[in-house]
């Protein structure tokens, strides 16, 4: 077992890559402390774990720091330390920035703009900035965050794009603060993922996106937690500051 | 990897390592077979310690072997292939890690210099994958990892020849993971950093010191810490992961 006796938050974990972490990092022996809005969505993360696994499901809204302050004292206080954290959580809400239909002008509005921003860019730092508390003191640590292959660039998503091109910044920035503490901090980026974010893109436009796939495929959320794994097993421990695109090999020579 | 592991990932894979007997090619090749696989290593002169190799592969119960080859010879190249596919039934895992340095200032440089360096480090890289690239097409499968070098991505005073050698094989890699990825076969990069090899070790103290300053983490990189890396590409745990090129560095790039 890779991770025995770890203790691990993970964001997000009530759906898709989150959940497919969850069970991973389950079988792997580390102790979770599973982390969303979406109190039904941890309900069934939990089904899917072992009658052995050591869990703790957490609501928690990650742009709010009271509510990430208490996700991290509850790992804390339930396991003693924190050793990992998995920043997963985040959302799309697509649309064009600036359009003009028949002489009419459509606009990407604030609220779109704004919880993007505020879900995947200030939460992914929240939840980092006090997690960090109790791995500074403890002098170990890992971070990993999710970027996306997203931030690269992608029509009718320039929120999420921007969100996620933020978090490759945020990440090296935190790898050069937190080295001197032996905290690693590093980013998986994924391409398109079967998961609940893509299940509603339609058919012509997931037919362009597999033509420019090299492996001509979609990941399964379980390809993704296995890169969550290797960022937070002893397998990487002299990485940091590293992104990694999961994306079938659509970023190379981007 | 932890003993836990072992056979997981890689069991009954029938891997080449070039320069296997040696540093992190030795690290490499002890950990491929520790995680299951059949390694065969090549030499140029002195078999002494590529039979050392092998025999600490079989005490592992794999099957291991030595070939003369020299890296830059492409006949070698497709001989030591075809010997291992005889040997091992199959090929499966390439990992070009053969390489030198003939460090000087670009004024002072011989033209020998050069042509030794770009021969073995980029020549060499692209003998092997010749001659693995047509098994791994028709197999439907396969992994390539390239060690490359931070100082191929960041350019380094007084190695010309080797940042052009080590640039150019992370180039290779991104071309050949687009050629080779509608046949599933996985192509990657790692670019270590300072490591604790012989050869480090036997570098003057000003020299470490130089790279201590910038090495985040605070310490040397270990050979085993990058074998992890590339036992972890080579599995299939790293399926969807291909043209990359991962810092192992502790963020020493960054």
């Amino acid at each position: 077992m890779l991770l025995k006796d770890k203790v691990v938050i993970i964001t997000g974990a009530g759906n898709g890559i989150g959940r497919a972490t969850a069970v991973r990092f389950s079988k792997e022996g580390a102790k979770l402390v599973l982390a969303d809005l979406d109190k039904e969505g941890l309900k069934t993360t939990a089904g899917e774990l072992g009658k052995s696994a050591k869990f703790t499901p957490v609501e928690c809204n990650v742009t709010i720091r009271d509510e990430v302050q208490k996700m991290v004292d509850t790992a804390v206080e339930k396991f003693g330390q924190l050793d990992i954290l998995i920043n997963n959580a985040g959302i799309n809400m697509d649309g064009l920035t600036t359009r003009i239909k028949d002489g009419e002008v459509k606009l990407m509005s604030d609220d779109k703009w704004d919880a993007v921003i505020d879900v995947n860019l200030k939460g992914t730092w929240l939840c980092s900035q006090i997690a960090a508390v109790p791995m500074i003191q403890q002098k170990s640590g890992r971070i990993v965050n999710t970027s996306s292959i997203g931030a690269l660039g992608n029509v009718g998503q320039s929120n999420y794009a921007a969100s996620k091109a933020g978090v490759i910044g945020l990440t090296k920035t935190l790898a050069l603060e937190w080295a001197r503490y032996n905290i690693a901090v590093n980013c998986v980026a994924p391409g398109a993922t079967k998961t609940q974010m893509t299940a509603g893109i339609p058919d012509k436009i997931l037919e362009q996106f597999l033509g420019r796939i090299p492996f001509g495929r979609m990941a399964d959320p379980e390809e993704i937690a296995a890169v969550h794994l290797f960022f937070s097993s002893d397998m990487a421990s002299f990485i940091t500051g590293q992104v990694l695109f999961v994306d079938g090999g659509v970023s190379v020579g981007v | 990897m932890t003993e836990t592991n072992k056979k997981l990932l890689l069991s009954g894979k029938a891997a080449i390592v070039t320069g296997g007997s040696r540093g992190i090619g030795n690290a490499i090749a002890l950990d491929l077979a520790k995680n299951g696989a059949n390694v065969a290593i090549n030499y140029r002169t002195s078999d002494k310690a590529a039979k050392e190799t092998v025999k600490k592969i079989e005490a592992m119960g794999q099957k291991g072997l030595a070939v003369q080859a020299d890296v830059s010879s492409f006949t070698d190249a497709q001989n030591m292939t075809d010997t291992v596919v005889k040997e091992f039934g199959g090929l499966d895992i390439l990992v070009n890690n053969a390489g030198v340095n003939r460090d000087g200032v670009i004024w002072k440089m011989e033209e020998e210099q050069w042509d030794e360096v770009i021969a073995i480090d980029l020549k060499g890289t692209f003998n092997y994958i010749r001659a693995a690239a047509p098994i791994f097409k028709e197999q439907g499968s396969g992994k390539i990892v390239n060690v490359t070098s931070i100082n191929g991505l960041r350019g380094k005073f007084g190695q010309s020849n080797y940042t052009a050698a080590k640039g150019g094989v992370n180039a290779l890699t991104k071309t050949v993971a687009r050629e080779l990825g509608r046949f599933n076969v996985n192509v990657n990069a790692v670019a270590p950093g300072l490591i604790e090899t012989e050869m480090v070790k036997q570098a003057p103290e000003n020299v470490r010191e130089m790279a201590l300053a910038e090495i985040l983490l605070g310490r040397l990189g270990q050979p085993e810490e990058v074998a992890w890396v590339v036992t972890f590409l080579c599995s299939e745990q790293a399926r969807l992961i291909t043209g990359e090129v991962i810092t192992v560095d502790g963020g020493q790039y960054l």
